[in-house]
């Protein structure tokens, strides 16, 4: 294991921010901490970095404990929100400073310092912004340089807090596939913080969700879709439907196809594209009133609405590509019936 | 730009109010003199000794100020601890007191039988009061507010980020302070000290109760100046002024660009 945390634990004060969290990433992965503001993702990346000290527990790095090391003896390369680049130092400079400090036995000449800054500046396109200074980059060119800075002391693990947070739409999109791309070249074990679901499904090997303190489950991305461990993943990762039987027409939703035979709860989540929609055919009080809907791109976002019979309105939403919607030439306040294709069930 | 003629027409009415006005007539009371007369003053041993005095202590007072003002705000901005925010307030003090009161405060303890001035000259043998060592702690006393209360805000605003960054990388806390926090407060500390400096080169009040004001030893310039007044020597005094006024905007000019300088350097031009 690349990075292992063995039973930390976490307060300020009387708020627990770790709640006795275990985990282990193997060599060579790119993880997502992900969870929503509060959970303690950051909190558990400033520990692992040793920026933060555990009340409980220990951290290993490589096998070796680190839980008493501080950071700068951990050879860690840490990358923060708001990069933090010195902003009295050029971006060479910036991206020399772990090497330039380092005891004078082990420094390396200054021109061999300086091929290297040069090599890493090519590495993330930025060679030409050399003698610039932080303050006149943009963005997307200063997490560059900030990460680009943590390489250069060659780290054994990369920890990232919230590295897209600060950028624009379109920027981040583009440092996102370029993150995957570099990570797949260097190959160093990563663990980036994320409050944004797409984010970390779409960049990471691996998702490690976290919710009050505690993990709620870690998988791949697609596992943790399509498998979720519990309520709240299911409902933090992706669009979901939820339907309480206690509070639902229980009746119309077997129609639908949530058998009760084989529901192992009382909670249903349905994914909006597990949802199918047609035409309702005269005769039956089973359908549901299509309200609205959104262009997604490739796919339309439909919304229903279901009247129950005590005078309740349930809203419903279901997705499916553009060219099948148009087929079923549809109409605001049109009667549809609903099939569920599948649920996962929480209690 | 709106408000554009009011607001500079405002601002050289009251720049020549206050300040041109009674300078250009410093410079023309100068006029009186012959070259001959104004340079004769100027030589003057007892006149230069008070020169090197006042601009000697004022510099040494200023950088003193710089380093224990640096270590206060570093106190105050970094650290909580008991009695913080009085202690805080006790930082303006200088500003509020009447100059003459810190200065018949300031003889009182140095001088050779007070609280402690008794100690330093039992102990180290060195009299601080009615010595040139007088006039520094005067003007070291006067002096600090502005270096604290300059660094103050921008040690509030550094990013701690950065000193973080600078230990994940490996850097010691020696190294993080000398490379990453000093380059950042330098400028601040600079401009701190130049207007410790400033002050301190023009302080009359506080200055003179501890000096003893013995000619070529522990006398300064402004009572070199009250002293020709009070002799019905106005040209001789304001050719002291006027020199006095031109030596203090050339160093102040020098700091301003010491400044200019670290800053470029440091990339925050």
């Amino acid at each position: 294991m690349s990075i292992s945390v063995n039973h930390i634990s976490k307060h300020f004060g009387a708020f627990t921010a770790l709640d006795n969290i275990s985990l282990d990433i193997p060599e060579g992965e790119l993880v997502a901490l992900l969870g929503p503001s509060g959970c303690g993702k950051t909190t558990l990346l400033r520990i692992i970095a040793g920026l933060e000290q555990a009340d409980q527990g220990d951290v290993f790095l490589k096998g070796d404990k680190v839980t008493d090391k501080p950071v700068k003896s951990r050879q860690i390369g840490f990358v923060f929100q708001h990069y933090a680049l010195f902003r009295h130092m050029t971006v060479f400079d910036n991206v020399a400073f772990g090497l330039k400090v380092k005891p004078r036995r082990e420094r390396l000449s200054n021109e061999v310092i300086a091929k290297k800054v040069h090599a890493l500046l090519e590495l993330v396109q930025l060679d030409w912004l050399h003698d610039r200074y932080p303050d006149q980059l943009s963005g997307g060119q200063r997490q560059r340089i900030a990460l680009a800075r943590a390489l250069a002391v060659e780290p054994s693990v990369l920890l990232l807090d919230e590295p897209f947070g600060a950028l624009d739409a379109s920027v981040r999109k583009d440092l996102r596939q370029w993150l995957r791309n570099l990570h797949h070249d260097l190959n160093v074990t990563s663990i980036f913080v994320t409050h944004d679901q797409e984010e970390a499904m779409e960049v990471a090997s691996q998702v490690v969700v976290l919710n009050h303190g505690r993990i709620e489950q870690q998988g791949a991305p697609g596992d943790i879709y399509d498998h979720p461990a519990n309520a709240f993943v299911s409902r933090f990762i992706g669009q979901t439907n939820v339907f309480d039987l206690d509070e639902h027409d229980a009746d119309w939703l077997q129609t639908a196809g949530l058998s009760t035979a084989q529901q192992k709860g009382k909670i249903a989540h349905v994914r909006p594209h597990d949802i199918v929609i047609e035409k309702s055919t005269a005769g039956t009080d089973t359908f549901v009133t299509l309200k609205d809907w959104q262009h997604l791109g490739s796919l339309i976002r439909i919304e229903l609405v279901k009247s129950g019979a005590n005078g309740q309105v349930a809203s419903v939403y279901a997705e499916m590509p553009n060219d099948q919607f148009r087929r079923l030439q549809l109409n605001r306040g049109d009667k549809v019936e609903l099939r569920i294709r599948h649920a996962h069930w929480f209690h | 730009m709106p408000g554009f003629r009011p607001a500079i027409s405002f601002t050289l009415v009251y720049l020549a109010l206050i300040v041109l006005i009674p300078l250009s007539a410093m410079l023309l009371k100068t006029f009186e003199l012959s070259l001959d007369e104004y340079w004769a003053i100027l030589t003057n041993p007892r006149v230069q000794a008070s020169f090197r005095i006042s601009f000697g202590a004022a510099l040494i007072a200023a950088f003193v100020d710089g380093v224990f003002g640096f270590i206060i705000a570093w106190s105050l901005v970094r650290y909580t601890f008991p009695g913080k925010r009085l202690f805080d307030a006790l930082i303006d003090l200088p500003f509020a007191l009447p100059t003459a009161v810190a200065g018949i405060v300031l003889a009182a303890i140095y001088e050779p039988r007070g609280w402690i001035g008794k100690l330093v000259m039992d102990s180290l043998d060195v009299q601080i009061a009615y010595k040139p060592l007088g006039i520094v702690f005067a003007l070291i006393f006067i002096g600090l507010p502005f270096v604290v209360r300059t660094i103050e805000p921008v040690l509030q605003e550094f990013d701690t980020a950065m000193e973080e960054a600078a230990a994940s990388l490996g850097a010691t806390r020696l190294q993080a302070f000398v490379k990453v926090i000093l380059p950042n407060i330098l400028p601040a500390t600079i401009t701190g000290v130049a207007l410790a400096f400033a002050r301190g080169v023009g302080e009359y009040g506080s200055v003179i109760f501890i000096a003893g004001n013995m000619p070529y030893i522990s006398e300064i310039v402004p009572l070199l100046i009250i002293t020709k007044l009070e002799q019905y020597d106005y040209a001789g005094a304001t050719a002291i002024g006027l020199t006095m006024l031109i030596l203090s905007f050339l160093l102040l000019l020098l700091i301003n660009g010491l400044q200019w300088w670290v800053r470029r350097r440091s990339g925050q031009l």
